[in-house]
Formats: C-alpha cells, sequence, structure tokens
C-alpha cells in the first residue's frame, strides 16, 4: 500500500505505533476519506480502545488482523484464529461490529471490498479476520474492472448529526462541510453534545449502535450451504476452510454438509438451521473452540469443537478422525 | 466578526472550575484564530481526554473529542487525509507528556502542520490530582503526598529536540503574549507546540499553598524568565534558578514538513 497508494492519489503513513494507526484512520474517515489499517495479534490489542471510539462515534473504517498464535508475542509468522472474540468483545462496554474471515485470496480482495462498502453503510468498524494461512498464501486471483461501491448516507443540513433514521443509521456529516458537528467518544446526545450522565440516553445509544448491526445481520450474512440434508456439519471459517474442502472432496459423501462462513459477526445463526438433518455439527478452528462455543448456544444438536493450536492448518486426517469419533 | 462567534454558544457554560486558566487560553486561541481570517469550515479542533480536552467542545467548528494521549494521532490522520483542513489540538500535560507521549515526539519529528495546545497545569486535574510528568519537584498532589520527587518534562526543550518547527512557552497571566505566540504558531507551517502553564486551583492550588487564584497567577508571571534574558545570563555565566519558567519563543525554523495545503 506504501507503493500503490499514492499513485492513485491515495495516502500512506507509517504511524508510530497500532493505537496513533487506528487513531490516525479513524481521523482520517471523518474528512470523508476510506480508511484502514492492518495488523497481527499484539498491535491488534493496543488498537482496542480506539475501536470502541470508532464504534461509540460511528466512524465508518477497517482493520485487518492477520491472525497469529497468542497470548502476547506467541507465534509471529505461524497461523491462528484465536482473536475472534477478541473482535467481537475486545473493547470496553456493550458494542456490536462487523467481522469478516476470508479462505483464499480472492476473497481477501472481495472480502475487502465489502468491508469498506459495509464500514460506509452502517458506520462502523468492520474487520477482515484472516489468518496467517490466507495471509501468505499465492493463488491466482481476479480483479473485475469495477467493483461495487456504497456511499455513506449524506447528512441532511439542518437536521441532527447523530439523529437515526428508522434504519438507525445517522447521515455522515463529513469534516470541512460546514456542519461543525463535535465528535466525542462520550455518551451524547443527537446533537453530538456531552450527556454522560444520563442513565436512559446513554442506555437508547448503545442499544441503537448494538441493534444498527444485529438487525441488520441478514443484510450483512455471507455464507455457503453444501449438503443442506448432511446429518454430519463441519462449519469453517478462514483457513479451515480448505481443510473441510480437502475432506469433503476425499470422501465425496453427501451425508456430510459444510456451512462455509464468510460473515462471522453478527453471527448468521439462521444458517444453522438450514441443516434441517444435522445430527451433530463439526467446527475446525485453529483456537480452543472460539466460534464452536457461539454455535453450541443456537442449536440442540452436539456441537464437536476440533481445535488446532501450534501454529499449523489442520490437516485432513484430523477432522476425519473426529467424524470417526462421532459415527 | 469577533472571536465571541466561534464559540458553539449552546454549549456554554463550560466545565472549567471557577479560577480555573483553561478558559484564558481558550479566549487567547480564537482570539489569535480570529486574526488569521481562518474560517470556521476549514477548521477543525482536536482533543484527548482531560479538563483542556473540553475546549473544542465549546468551540463551533467541527471537532474531534478522542481518547486519552491520542488526540495527536487522531488529528495526524485528519491533516493527512484533507490538508486543506487547518487542525489544531488542544491538550494538557497528562494527556500529551504521559500516555500520548510518544504521538507528541513522533509527530514532532514528522513534523506535520499541526498547531497543538497544551494546558500546563502541572497536574492531572479532571481524574483526582495525580501527580503529572510536569509536576514540580516537591509539589503535592493525590499520588506524590510527600511532595513529589521526580523530575519534570521540559515540553518545550522536548519538542525542540524531536523536531517542531514552532515551540513556545507562556503562561495564563501573558494573555497579550500568548495570543501572539498562538497565531505565529497557526501561521506557521510544520509542527507548532504552544505550551500555556494554567493555574488548577482545584486540584494543585489547594494542596500547593495556593489557595487564592491570584496567587498561583502572581507565582507564574514572577518566576517567568524571558528566553532572551536567560540566554544573557547564561552569556554572562550567571545562576538561573530550578524553579523558574523559560517564556517567550524558543524554537522558530523552517524545517520541512508534512500535511502541508498544497
Amino acid at each position: 500500500m506504501a507503493a500503490k497508494l499514492p499513485k492513485r492519489g491515495g495516502v500512506f503513513i507509517q504511524m508510530e505505533d497500532e493505537i496513533a494507526s487506528m487513531a490516525s484512520i479513524i481521523g482520517a474517515a471523518w474528512t470523508g476519506a476510506r480508511s484502514m489499517t492492518a495488523t497481527s495479534g499484539p498491535g491488534f490489542s493496543l488498537m482496542m480502545e480506539n475501536i470502541g471510539f470508532a464504534v461509540m462515534t460511528e466512524t465508518p473504517c477497517v482493520v485487518i488482523n492477520v491472525q497469529r498464535g497468542g497470548p502476547s508475542t506467541g507465534q509471529p509468522t505461524m497461523s491462528a484464529q484465536g482473536d475472534m472474540m477478541q473482535v467481537r468483545f475486545g473493547s470496553h462496554g456493550d458494542f456490536s461490529i462487523i467481522a469478516l474471515c476470508p479462505a483464499t485470496v480472492q476473497e481477501m480482495y472481495e472480502l475487502t471490498v465489502k468491508a469498506f462498502n459495509l464500514a460506509d453503510k452502517y458506520r462502523v468498524p468492520v474487520f477482515l479476520m484472516a489468518d496467517e494461512t490466507v495471509g501468505h498464501m499465492r493463488e491466482k486471483i481476479i480483479v473485475p474492472d469495477t467493483v461495487e461501491r456504497v456511499e455513506r448516507k449524506p447528512f441532511v443540513p439542518g437536521t441532527l448529526p447523530f439523529k437515526a433514521d428508522e434504519d438507525l443509521i445517522p447521515g455522515f456529516p463529513q469534516f470541512g462541510r460546514g456542519h461543525h458537528v463535535h465528535v466525542t467518544g462520550l455518551t451524547h446526545d443527537e446533537r453530538g453534545y456531552p450527556a454522560a450522565t444520563n442513565p436512559s440516553l446513554h442506555a437508547a445509544l448503545v442499544k441503537r449502535l448494538v441493534d444498527k448491526i444485529e438487525n441488520a445481520r441478514y443484510d450483512m450474512a455471507d455464507y455457503d450451504i453444501i449438503n443442506q440434508d448432511a446429518s454430519r456439519v463441519f462449519i469453517a471459517y478462514g483457513g479451515p476452510v480448505r481443510t473441510v474442502q480437502q475432506v469433503m472432496h476425499n470422501l465425496k459423501d453427501t451425508d456430510i454438509g459444510f456451512l462455509r462462513l464468510r460473515t462471522v459477526w453478527p453471527f448468521p445463526e439462521k444458517a444453522l438451521a438450514e441443516f434441517k438433518n444435522a445430527k451433530a455439527f463439526f467446527v475446525p478452528e485453529m483456537n480452543l473452540g472460539q466460534m464452536a462455543r457461539e454455535i453450541e448456544r443456537h442449536v440442540k444438536v452436539p456441537v464437536i469443537s476440533i481445535p488446532k493450536l501450534g501454529g499449523e492448518l489442520h490437516t485432513p486426517a484430523d477432522l476425519t478422525s473426529a467424524l470417526e469419533a462421532h459415527p | 466578526m469577533s472571536y465571541e462567534d466561534w464559540y458553539r454558544q449552546d454549549r456554554l457554560p463550560h466545565i472549567f472550575c471557577a479560577g480555573c486558566g483553561n478558559g484564558t487560553i481558550l479566549n487567547c486561541t480564537l482570539a489569535a484564530i480570529e486574526q488569521t481570517g481562518w474560517k470556521k469550515e476549514e477548521t477543525v479542533f482536536v482533543s484527548g481526554i482531560g479538563c483542556s480536552s473540553r475546549a473544542p467542545g465549546y468551540i463551533l467548528t467541527d471537532s474531534l473529542h478522542t481518547t486519552h494521549g491520542r488526540a495527536i494521532a487522531f488529528a495526524t490522520g485528519v491533516k493527512m487525509a484533507n490538508p486543506d483542513l487547518h487542525v489544531v489540538v488542544f491538550t494538557g500535560d497528562g494527556d500529551m507528556a504521559a500516555i500520548g507521549g510518544n504521538h507528541f515526539i513522533h509527530a514532532c519529528r514528522r513534523n506535520i502542520d499541526l498547531t497543538v495546545i497544551c494546558m500546563n497545569n502541572q497536574i492531572y486535574g479532571m481524574t483526582g490530582g495525580q501527580g503529572s510528568p510536569t509536576t514540580p519537584k516537591g509539589c503535592l498532589s493525590s499520588t506524590t503526598p510527600f511532595g513529589c520527587n521526580e523530575t519534570p518534562f521540559d515540553l518545550c526543550e522536548l519538542a525542540t529536540a524531536a523536531g517542531a518547527n514552532y515551540v513556545s512557552r507562556w503562561t495564563s497571566y501573558h494573555v497579550k503574549e500568548l495570543e501572539k505566540a498562538v497565531k505565529v504558531g497557526l501561521e506557521t507551517t510544520g509542527f507548532s507546540f504552544i505550551e500555556a502553564l494554567v493555574q488548577c486551583p482545584t486540584a494543585f492550588g489547594r494542596r500547593n499553598k495556593f489557595r487564592q487564584v491570584a496567587d498561583h497567577v502572581e507565582y507564574l508571571r514572577s518566576h517567568s524568565l524571558l528566553k532572551a534574558k536567560r540566554d544573557r545570563m547564561l552569556e554572562n555565566g550567571e545562576h538561573i534558578p530550578e524553579d523558574m519558567y523559560i517564556v517567550g519563543e524558543i524554537t522558530k525554523r523552517n524545517r520541512p514538513a508534512m500535511g502541508v495545503k498544497p
């Protein structure tokens, strides 16, 4: 990006740390720019406070986290999916965000575009939760001549800057246009003015920020369903998708289904109900079962977590032995 | 037009305590801005957390009240994405010199075209009077109950060493000088840093024998030493007492800057 952005009228800046990176993309977003930063593990931890600021101030921006093994410095350049709960709950307070998980290089491209569009539409930070497997992968990709581009809802002068419409999204009062908007991370009223000691106003604001995302979960849901009538169903996102594909290719068994998730947060739980004959869900993840727990609370059948730590992708044998253990 | 037109009237009264010096600095800044001819729609105020950081909320421009210590990093994003905007940061000693110290030195190093005004009350005023990186030695705060035993930062020397184009220090007593310094800062290309020492009667004054606001302002006046005079004293080999604040234009130069309006 340092090489390519300036040639296309963009701006690249290397900030002093990830706290500053997150801060500067928020500042840039308020001038109307589409802005993003990218990091892994420790840097993502440093971004947490300002991610909450972006949520509270409804700032559209994109963060890419190529996940590595943690905690702490852990396994740089090794693969993991250990930040799936951190992205959802890592900043303090109640909030909702959008997280997408690519499993191919093509999806790295497509979901980055999608991330910007979702960020602009819903005015929320959107996360591309890749993993090292996908991050270092080399594959052929197809770059289309044009991409879909969603614009931010414009601000109507004379209206209140933080008063939302029926879709719970307010128009975006871009800096430098004479809107005189005050943006604060404090609990604020519809004028944008601090109102931190007003209990009902705080409750209504946080509820709206959460509902804005959660109510729209099926507008942004992105998943594939394979072998819908199967009794045993894999659920995967990111790197492990590749192993599931290999296993399904090897077994050629129509009684094994696959729910392949691209939008992971907000979690599209209705997708689970599509598998009406499912007797068990198998969830390979490069963590100790972070999304398996989320899936568990939506279904009545067993959810078999297939965790993999250490920095390597599941092997097909890891998955087939799980199938064999739960016939 | 008067500088009063820059105030966001429906947000007043402000939250600053009676006797606080922050309002004086805010007035000086707006008076200086008024003289530059800048328009409200092309000016953005950015701040972090603390008493000083509430200032942008009282100004009728676009403003970004951000997280603790990070104002300069947010402002960098605003300025880099749209160099046509004039970006001014209000911050304090705790916000800028402690939690935000790293962003401060790197912004000075980049010499990014911002104006940063630090209301230095030498204490964390908003959060309970804890000692800050500029609390003078021996002073009492809630975290230095036996007197501060750490050496304070000289923020102007720090900004100069890190690469800022313009550095100036005054106090809440020196309103005319401060107003001029802010104006020069606003009009200087590159990073401008203006430190304004202010009295904080609520958190600092009452713990440090300044029960009357005027006593503290008088102390700031009588302990200010003009840089030119300091330089003469140094030449003559005279002793400069440690408790003096060097005021005036500390640094003015024209190094290459970032984020400059094309």
